[in-house]
Formats: C-alpha cells, structure tokens, sequence
C-alpha cells in the first residue's frame, strides 16, 4: 500500500481531528463529532477541507469540443462564471466520475473530480483529445475548503471584497480577495445547504482555515470532516462515486439524469443513455426506510418476495430525521413509493419501505 | 481515558463488573470514543447463551458497523433495554447507564484470561 498522501491543511488539524484513509488520503473523519458537525451545517455553519479533490484546467480553441465530447451535460451553455454538474461516462453508460464543469475562460474550463479518480480521469481526458488542447492537472497546488451552512454567506462575506450575494446559486467568480488570499468563489457545495466552494493556492490553505473559523466564531463555527459530508450530502441524496455512481451505475440509473443531455450532440455513452431515458433504465435509485429495528448498510442486499432486487448503497441512521434510512440501488419493476423490501442485515432479512427522496431538502424544516 | 481499577478488560474493548457469579458487561470509554455517535445497539435476548470471544451483539455509530464479543461465557440474564431508545448512554456514560448485557458466568476461571485496567492501557496505547 502506497503512503498516504495529505493536503495542506494537514498540520493544522493532524492533532484534533479523528484521521482516517480515504481514497489513498489522510483525512479528518470527524473534529468534534458527526452528529454535531452534522447539526452545524444543517443550521449554522461548518467548514471542510476537500483539497484532496481534483483539478484539471482544460483550455484552447477545441477546449469546449473535448468537455462536449467527455461529459454529459451542455458545456456550451456555459457563460464565464457559469458552473455545472456533469457526468463523465464510458461508451456502455457506466459512469468514469461525476464532476464540476467550470468556464473560467474564453477558451479554459475547470473540471473538478473526485479524489479517488484523479489518475484514471486524466488519463481518460488525456486519451480523448484532439486538436488544439491544453489538459493540465493542478490538484497538488490547489486547495479547496468548502463552507456550508445557512451562515455561511454571512461568515464569508466578512473576508471577502466582493457582496457575495451576488455570486449566485452554480455560480462563481475568480480573483475573490479573502483577506489578502486569491480565490475563485463557487456558490455550490455537497451538504444540501447552501454554502461556496473556495479554490486557492495551497500554499495559502492554513492561513485561509484558520481565518475562517475565527470569523465564523460568533455564528458557531464548526471544522467539519468527511464522516459528516457523507451523512449531510447521503440526506440531501447527492450521489457519492463508489457507491451511487459507478462504472457499473449509470447516471440515469443514479437519477442524476438532469445532468444528460441528450440534445447537445454527440457524446460518450450517448445511445445507451439515449435508450434508458427513453425506454427505462434496468435499475433506479430508490429511498428506503427500515421498519423493523436495524441500520441498512453499504452493500447489504435488498429483497421482494425472496427474490434479490438489489442492494443498499448507502445507508445510516440519518442525523436530520433520526431514522434509519438508505439509498438502494434496486430493479426498476419494483421502484415504487410504498413497495415494502427486505434488507439482509446480519443474515437477519428485516422490513423496509421504498420512501420518497431526498430525505432532506433546504427549508423543510 | 477513564479506566475503573475494578473492572476486567478484553481486548476487544469490552469491560466486565463481576457480582457473585454475575458478569456485567459493556464496551470500554476508548472503545466508545474510537466509534463515535452511537445510534444503535443490537443485544441478545435474555436466555441467549454466550461463548467468550463470540460475537453476542453488534453496535453501530453514524459510520461503522462493530460487532460486540463476549468476554466470559454463560448465559445473559439481563438486557439494558434502555439502550434501544438512548444508544448514546453508552458514549455518555460507558461504565454505568452504557452497560450492555449480564451473563450468569458458565467458568468464573474465564476471568483470570481477561485483562487489568493497567494491561488494557497498554494495548490501546499500541493501536
């Protein structure tokens, strides 16, 4: 096993956060506690280190052609400061990564990837191009610290030179002055609350960390982990690649088709898709919730009538609503709203009803 | 780390209060701090019979799935049914409202195999 690798912030939160590996990283599962790190974001404020994410700037005159090519979504719609979530699929459907597409010039787009599939994202992007392209990787020299929360604007806004109420939802701005660090400013997240994204050098990561918290001080602040992302971003049913997505998972599958245009032209992974969209996917993404007493898993195998209909991709018991609830990838015959299943936990088959997602939205309260 | 003098240690982070022939049982405070926010606890029923270092039940923070090992073999005699409506006495509280199960002991010998407060906090210092 190759070492683990850090991010900037590392030395910061090295002796006060529970560390864990993830995806060939080292990364804080939890500061104070998932479950009040959870409660944070959901009603105040939190902040994560996400520097372990990927960047890869694509620029030139055939730069649009290659992201057209690559993702799913309409790169073309983009406006400078227009940002997209897309999906990078292979010619079966199956999913490469689920992405940020930013147009951050003329002729450059930002491509932000998942940690786990930085290599094999950039050699798939590497393989595809043609003509008159630039691909440059510059994970390692940028960080990124998500701040989310319903104060989050208000934590920010006390570091920023420009009214962030202007950067709206999916938008972003470049050259965002923070107290003296250079940022790109990304209204957009993986909480299901709103919050930005900040991008910037990671030689600036610490000094940037530190500043937020003392300015989210008043709004009780929180450094937040992965084990609470996990849990903010599975309520919100914002998919995670490994176990929503996956080569084996299409995005329509996934119940991300939004993200699939079908009438931008032609892409990779277009005509099976096109036919999923049309026709119907073999599977769907479904909400359940347990009946009987118990926690559905990753993996933990989904039954109807004895007859395995899928598995659990997530699950947990959600810190929101304070029950036991998982996303279940399962035969679109029976993805239906009050479809009771049967989740194999421990060898015990127990109770569980298809329920509507995303278990939580934004303003439910 | 707080570590009762009294109690007997497993290495799998349990604890045990023995009274009489009695063995009351629960997972240790590093144990309890390593999980994380308990939300669910899975005991046996009263009668069930428990063989030390089996798996008798299982407890699951936010993020993890642990299964439970038995320290001393008998057969439980009491459940803390609490714990089915406030898992999180066992993160507040693992030595008192946190314990688990109560074994009426099969080989009271079982107990010189377990660990001292002083043993135990030797092996967690090296995980």
């Amino acid at each position: 096993m190759a070492e683990l690798k850090r991010t900037p912030l590392y030395p910061v939160y090295k002796d006060i956060a529970k560390l864990v590996p993830f995806a060939g990283w080292e990364m804080p599962v939890q500061f104070s506690g998932i479950k009040a790190e959870h409660e944070a974001v959901r009603t105040r404020v939190g902040i994560f280190d996400v520097s372990h994410m990927g960047e890869v700037e694509v620029s030139g005159p055939d730069a649009l052609a290659l992201v057209q090519k690559l993702t799913t979504n309409d790169a073309s719609k983009l406006n400078i400061g227009d940002a997209q979530y897309s999906i990078m699929c292979y010619p079966d459907g199956g999913t490469v990564d689920d992405l940020l597409v930013y147009r951050t010039g003329e002729q450059t787009y930002l491509l932000v990837i998942n940690a786990s599939n930085i290599d094999k994202d950039v050699e798939w992007i590497e393989k595809h191009k043609t003509g008159d392209v630039t691909v440059r990787n510059i994970s390692d020299e940028t960080a990124q610290i998500a701040i989310q929360g319903p104060l989050a604007e208000q934590v920010l806004q006390k570091l920023a030179d420009v009214d962030l109420s202007q950067i709206k939802f999916f938008k972003f701005q470049q050259n965002v002055n923070l107290d003296g660090i250079k940022a790109l400013v990304s209204r957009t997240g993986y909480t299901g609350e709103d919050g930005f994204e900040i991008y910037f050098s990671a030689s600036d990561a610490p000094q940037l960390w530190n500043k937020l918290l003392e300015a989210g001080k008043e709004e009780g602040i929180l450094p937040c982990g992965l084990g609470a992302r996990d849990t903010l971003r599975f309520e919100a049913r914002l998919p995670l690649y490994g176990q929503e997505l996956s080569e084996h998972i299409s995005p329509i599958e996934a119940g991300v088709g939004f993200a699939v245009k079908l009438d931008k032209g032609d892409f990779i992974g277009r005509e099976v898709l096109a036919k999923q969209k049309t026709e119907g996917a073999p599977r769907k993404l479904v909400g359940i919730e347990m009946i009987d007493r118990g926690i559905p898993r990753t993996h933990y195998p989904v039954f109807v009538g004895g007859e395995q209909v899928g598995e659990v991709t997530t699950g947990t018991q959600s810190p929101t609503l304070k029950k036991n609830v998982g996303l279940a990838l399962v035969k679109s015959e029976v993805a239906q709203i009050g479809q009771e299943v049967e989740v194999e936990i421990r060898s015990k088959r127990l109770r569980a009803v298809i329920v509507k997602v995303p278990f939580y939205k934004r303003g439910s309260k | 780390m707080n570590l009762p003098k009294e109690l007997r240690y497993s290495v799998e982070h349990e604890w045990v209060r023995t009274e009489g022939n009695k063995a009351i049982i629960g997972i240790t405070d590093f144990a309890q701090s390593e999980l994380g926010d308990i939300v669910f606890v899975e005991l046996p029923e009263v009668g069930t019979e428990v063989s030390a270092g089996e798996p008798f039940g299982s407890v699951e923070s936010v993020k993890t799935v642990s299964e439970l090992y038995a320290p001393v073999s008998g057969k439980v005699v009491e459940v803390n049914s609490a714990l089915e409506e406030s898992p999180e006495n066992v993160n507040e509280s693992p030595y008192e409202d946190g314990w688990m199960i109560v074994v009426e002991m099969s080989d009271e010998s079982e107990l010189d195999k377990l660990l001292t407060a002083e043993g135990y906090a030797k092996t967690i210092e090296q995980e």
